[in-house]
């Protein structure tokens, strides 16, 4: 089972490393949200496998290590804190900007999705380009 | 005792003036003229015990690791320099009252002036090389404030600029060479290092040592080829000009030369580095002064090439040049400073430092002129005067000087200069004094207050006393002054007026008249010298310095270039790199523990998280697509905490993923909803290659803990769970009890980001971003926006959910749940009624705030912890008892629940505020009208319509 659960947790991992580095903010989020399952499960597994021992105090029985599942419930928690924030900062980016790259150079060369909006607001939305 | 006090008395005093000056500027120049008046009265008392040959010492450890220590030491050299500090401080802050315009901020002036002295004369008096060190750059910073004192002048800001850079940039590599010498030595004591000079000479280090610290102490004195920065911090008031720039600061680098004299001077390369330099500065800095037209820039080059001429000496490295050196020193400080103070009051009072609008004051300002013209013969060395004696001293030193077998070099040099000396003196006194009466000048010039020629005055008195009777006025001064400097004994001579005719004397005839011709030719000579290209010394330093600048910029932007996934991929090879080195470096033995067997359930999750995974990787273009893989994942993970003892985990672990996806959905709706292909394909399996070798390492590591037992401190937690926290979920009350510090701050940052999601969006999106994101909205909807199935549904589950929130809640000490669970159950079915019914029709019945929720259940948890103070226990200390009531028979009450209370409040509240932000800004976004009363019952008085106060 270890193999299973090891194996697992290095591929969320590969796979959130290589959703990161992709050019975009949607995919960079959800390359985060993999990392955090990984992180997760991985900080988990340093309590090692267990089955059928859950940490709830009954007399004469044996538990699983509790502590690791305390500090991933917060970890849990947390991150969906932290997602939920930089979809907002990415949301809000692409919003200002009309772009949602992540890379700042590229960004210049944005709009492609939108065709260049005309009339009183163009030259704000290039400033706004301009700021990212 | 009193030697420390003396650098000190000036560094703390400094706060005086600047206190004072609401007083008045008389009170604040007097405050800083008693400042010094009592380092010098310090000083003097010490002058009994020095002239009797004994070196005072004191010593206090500081960083003794690094073998820095407070410790002072006052021997002959030392106490020349200070009293020459303090005298002529006391009479540059005479003259700078009387200076100063009343718009000028005096107190700042003084502040600066005695913060510098005090820099100094811990300069001049430090036993440590690191203390020398910090008082070294010490009187970099503070000449950088004076200097740029007329922070309005562009002038003064770059002078100040290029004075800091360059003397600077000698003081790092000063730091570099006193090391080296401390290291050879074995003592960083200046006492000891001096008394160890055949060891430092000796040692292969010695030549790197000798380079560096020439490099701080040419920097400083202004030698060349750093002799540029001189001139230019001339845009300081003239009395810093006069105090710093003449008399002290630029001397520093000299002090430090005669200072490590007996430890470094005497060998081959000391002489062939610092002689020549010396020479070459003198000569080109006397030429150069010949031609400026600007008062305080021709004595600048005047003072550039006295420099010259002392280090020249120093460098010869024979006790007799090291006698004329201390000897120079001491009268150039008496005439340059008389000349600076003479030229700024020419300044202040014609208006003008221009000698070409200048001429026939002698008349007009007496006084100053006679005082004036006093100095510069001095300075010429006209017989008489004491610049006349060490200029003899120099040329005799020079006489019998062979420079690397050309016998000639040094006595025809050193003649020159002394020529152009006389030429650019003749110029400065003539052009300026003597000549017919103009009427243009700028002012009306007379001859300035008393307060401003007095400290001339008084300057003058020396010049022309030790000319008249050197040995009787400076004998004994000069002896204890070079005694230190040599370390050893003196060499045999005696100042006198007339030596003879020696060939010092015709070098000074030739010197004299070659330099009256050269005065008659200074408009022919000066013609002649604009046909040739002239190193202008500013612009290679500005061009110098703008090209670092663009360097540092090119630099920046290609490592800073902006791509968030450049920076990863860094960060991500630096980790991988240092994994891979932390693996090959430890034992490579396979675990023992034993493994769990592999079900069959567990292979079949397996094989779906790795089909979600890799599905995941290449099709993550397809942003909804990747979406519901990913919660796939999510619920696989949960699937994993569940088999694996982890309910709690489990549990949490859904709930968090239902309002994941939610948020993530309402996202994706403002946004488009694919990822074009950013990246080449070779880049792309580059990013693979990267992102498996880091999967491979974690997944390699967490196997590798897996199958070792290892020890934990989760038995204490066991143990004490149930008497120590009074519940049986372990997970629980190590959340809100053994770790309720963490739970606490978590809470707190949860409800930082809900409210900066709340900044974050506002929903009433500029036009632009309004008419993109529509256009990115599908162009077919489903035809019932609000599903009355669902919204039955959904109204029906809310009590329900809301009882299993309860429910949860309650029994999460014993039981898997608690106050995170609850919470995300609660947010759950609250978010169902605005994907069922609509934003506004839930914004229109909502009752509590999500922020006040937020605040609320911060408040409650803190107050719990707050609470334990109460009873004289530390913060967030639980308590609990059993209590019994009729019926419900006995039950247990904790303070831990009041605490979980308040997580499960910002839960709800963080979910609810940060997923309705973002529902509202869809609202405004769609275009479609929504129906005002989705599925409602009439009632008897609808709810008025109101805009929502909050999401």
């Amino acid at each position: 089972m270890e193999i299973l659960v090891a194996s697992a947790i290095g591929l969320m991992t590969a796979t959130g490393l290589f959703l990161i580095l992709q050019g975009r903010s949607f995919p960079v989020i959800v390359g985060l949200t993999f990392l955090s399952y990984a992180v997760n499960a991985f900080l988990f597994a340093m309590g090692r496998l267990t089955v059928d021992l859950p940490p709830i105090i009954t007399p004469g029985a044996a538990y699983t290590d509790p502590l690791p599942q305390a500090l991933v419930l917060t970890a849990i928690v947390i991150s969906f804190g932290m997602t939920a924030l930089i979809v907002v900062l990415g949301l809000r980016g692409f919003l200002e900007t009309g772009s949602d790259r992540t890379d700042l150079s590229l960004a210049d060369a944005a709009e492609e999705h939108v065709p260049a909006p005309e009339g009183e607001d163009a030259g704000r939305e290039r400033g706004g380009a301009a700021r990212a | 005792m009193v030697l420390w006090l003396i650098p000190l008395l000036p560094l703390i005093g400094a706060i005086l003036p600047a206190l004072l000056i609401r007083s008045g500027r008389d009170v604040c120049a007097s405050a800083t003229g008693f400042v010094s008046l009592a380092a010098l009265g310090l000083l003097l008392s010490q002058a009994p015990a020095v002239f009797a040959g004994e070196v005072v010492r004191v010593s206090l450890p500081w960083v003794p690791q690094i073998q820095l220590s407070f410790s002072f030491m006052l021997d002959g050299l030392g106490f020349f320099f200070a009293a020459m500090i303090l005298i002529i401080g006391l009479l540059v802050i005479l003259y700078a009252r009387f200076y100063l315009d009343r718009a000028d901020p005096m107190g700042r002036f003084y502040a600066y002036l005695l913060l510098f002295q005090g820099a100094m004369l811990g300069v001049v008096l430090s036993n440590n090389v690191i203390l020398l060190l910090v008082f070294w750059e010490l009187t970099s910073l503070t000449s950088f404030l004076l200097i740029g004192f007329w922070r309005h002048l562009a002038e003064a800001r770059q002078g100040a600029r290029m004075a800091l850079i360059v003397t600077g940039g000698g003081g790092l590599a000063l730091i570099g060479g006193l090391l080296l010498l401390g290291n050879i030595a074995g003592s960083y004591e200046i006492s000891e290092i001096l008394a160890r000079g055949d060891l430092i000479k000796a040692s292969p280090l010695y030549l790197p040592a000798l380079v560096l610290i020439l490099l701080g102490a040419f920097t400083k004195s202004a030698q060349f080829p750093f002799h540029f920065w001189l001139p230019h911090a001339m845009a300081a008031p003239t009395p810093v000009s006069a105090y710093l720039h003449s008399a002290t600061m630029v001397k520093a680098g000299i002090f430090l030369l005669a200072r490590l004299w007996p430890a470094l001077a005497g060998t081959e390369a000391w002489f062939l580095i610092v002689a020549p330099v010396g020479l070459a500065t003198m000569v080109i800095g006397a030429w150069i002064a010949n031609f400026r037209t600007d008062l305080k820039s021709l004595l600048a080059f005047s003072t550039v090439s006295h420099l010259g001429l002392i280090t020249m000496l120093l460098g010869l490295g024979t006790k007799m040049a090291a006698v004329a050196a201390v000897f120079h020193i001491l009268n150039h400080a008496t005439f340059k400073a008389a000349l600076f103070l003479s030229a700024g009051i020419v300044d202040h009072e014609a208006g003008t430092r221009d000698v070409r609008r200048l001429g026939g004051l002698a008349g007009l300002m007496p006084i100053t002129a006679t005082l004036a013209m006093l100095a510069t013969a001095s300075m010429a060395g006209v017989p008489l005067f004491n610049g006349f004696l060490s200029k003899e001293m120099m040329l005799e030193e020079a006489a019998h000087t062979s420079y690397a077998g050309i016998t000639w070099l040094f006595p025809v040099l050193a003649t020159v200069g002394a020529l152009l000396s006389v030429a650019y003196c003749a110029r400065f006194a003539i052009r300026t004094f003597l000549g017919p009466v103009r009427h243009d000048y700028p002012h009306h010039p007379h001859d300035p207050p008393v307060g401003m020629w007095l400290p001339v005055a008084l300057l003058i008195v020396p010049v022309i006393a030790i000319g008249l009777f050197p040995g009787a006025v400076a004998g004994a001064l000069v002896a204890l002054t070079a005694g230190a400097v040599i370390g050893g004994p003196l060499p045999d001579y005696y100042l006198a007026l007339w030596h003879g005719l020696t060939p010092a004397l015709v070098m000074s005839v030739l010197a004299f008249a070659g330099g009256a011709v050269f005065f008659l030719t200074q408009a022919r000579v000066d013609a002649l010298r604009r046909h040739f290209p002239r190193p202008e010394a500013r612009d290679m330093f500005e061009a110098a310095s703008n090209a670092v600048v663009l360097a540092a910029r090119r630099l920046t932007a290609w490592v800073h270039d902006g791509s968030l996934a450049f920076y990863l991929r860094v960060i991500l090879a630096v980790l991988i790199a240092a994994g891979i080195f932390a693996m090959a470096s430890a034992p490579h033995a396979a675990g023992t523990r034993a493994m769990l067997p592999v079900t069959l359930p567990a292979l079949v999750a397996w094989l779906a998280l790795v089909v979600a995974c890799l599905a995941t990787m290449m099709r993550h273009s397809d942003r909804l697509l990747a979406l519901i893989l990913t919660s796939v994942v999510g619920l696989i993970v949960a699937l994993g905490f569940v088999q694996f003892s982890a309910p709690d985990l489990a549990l949490t672990q859904v709930s968090v993923d239902v309002v994941t996806t939610i948020l993530m959905l309402l996202a994706l709706n403002l946004l488009p909803k694919t990822s074009p292909r950013e990246f080449s394909l070779p880049a792309r399996w580059r990013d693979g290659a990267l992102a498996g070798i880091g999967g491979l390492g974690i997944g390699g590591l967490a196997y590798a803990v897996m199958t070792r037992d290892g020890t934990s401190i989760a038995d204490y937690f066991l143990a004490q769970s149930k008497p120590g926290g009074g519940g049986t979920n372990v997970v629980n009350v190590i959340l809100v009890d053994f770790r309720g510090y963490d739970t606490f701050a978590e809470i707190i940052v949860l409800g930082i980001a809900a409210v900066a999601i709340f900044a974050l969006l506002d929903p009433k999106l500029p036009a632009g971003a309004l008419r993109r994101v529509r256009a990115l909205q599908p162009k077919v909807e489903s035809g019932d926006v609000h599903p009355p199935m669902l919204v039955v549904a959904a109204r029906a589950m809310l009590p329900l959910a809301l009882a299993v929130g309860v429910f949860i809640f309650l029994r999460g000490h014993n039981q898997p749940g608690g106050g995170f669970i609850a919470g995300l159950v609660v947010a759950i079915a609250l978010m169902l009624q605005y994907i069922a019914s609509g934003y506004r029709w839930v914004a229109d019945r909502k009752r509590l705030d999500s922020q006040a929720m937020i605040g609320a259940g911060i408040g409650i948890a803190g107050l719990t912890g707050i609470a334990a103070w109460a009873f004289g226990l530390p913060f967030l200390t639980s308590n609990f008892g059993y209590f019994t009531l009729p019926v419900v028979g006995t039950f247990e009450l904790a303070s831990a629940l009041l605490f979980d209370l308040g997580v499960f409040l910002t839960v709800v509240g963080v979910m609810v505020l940060s997923l309705a932000q973002l529902s509202r800004v869809g609202q405004h976004v769609d275009p479609l009208p929504t129906p005002e009363q989705p599925m409602d019952l009439p009632l008897a008085a609808p709810p008025p319509y109101h805009q929502p106060r909050e999401a």
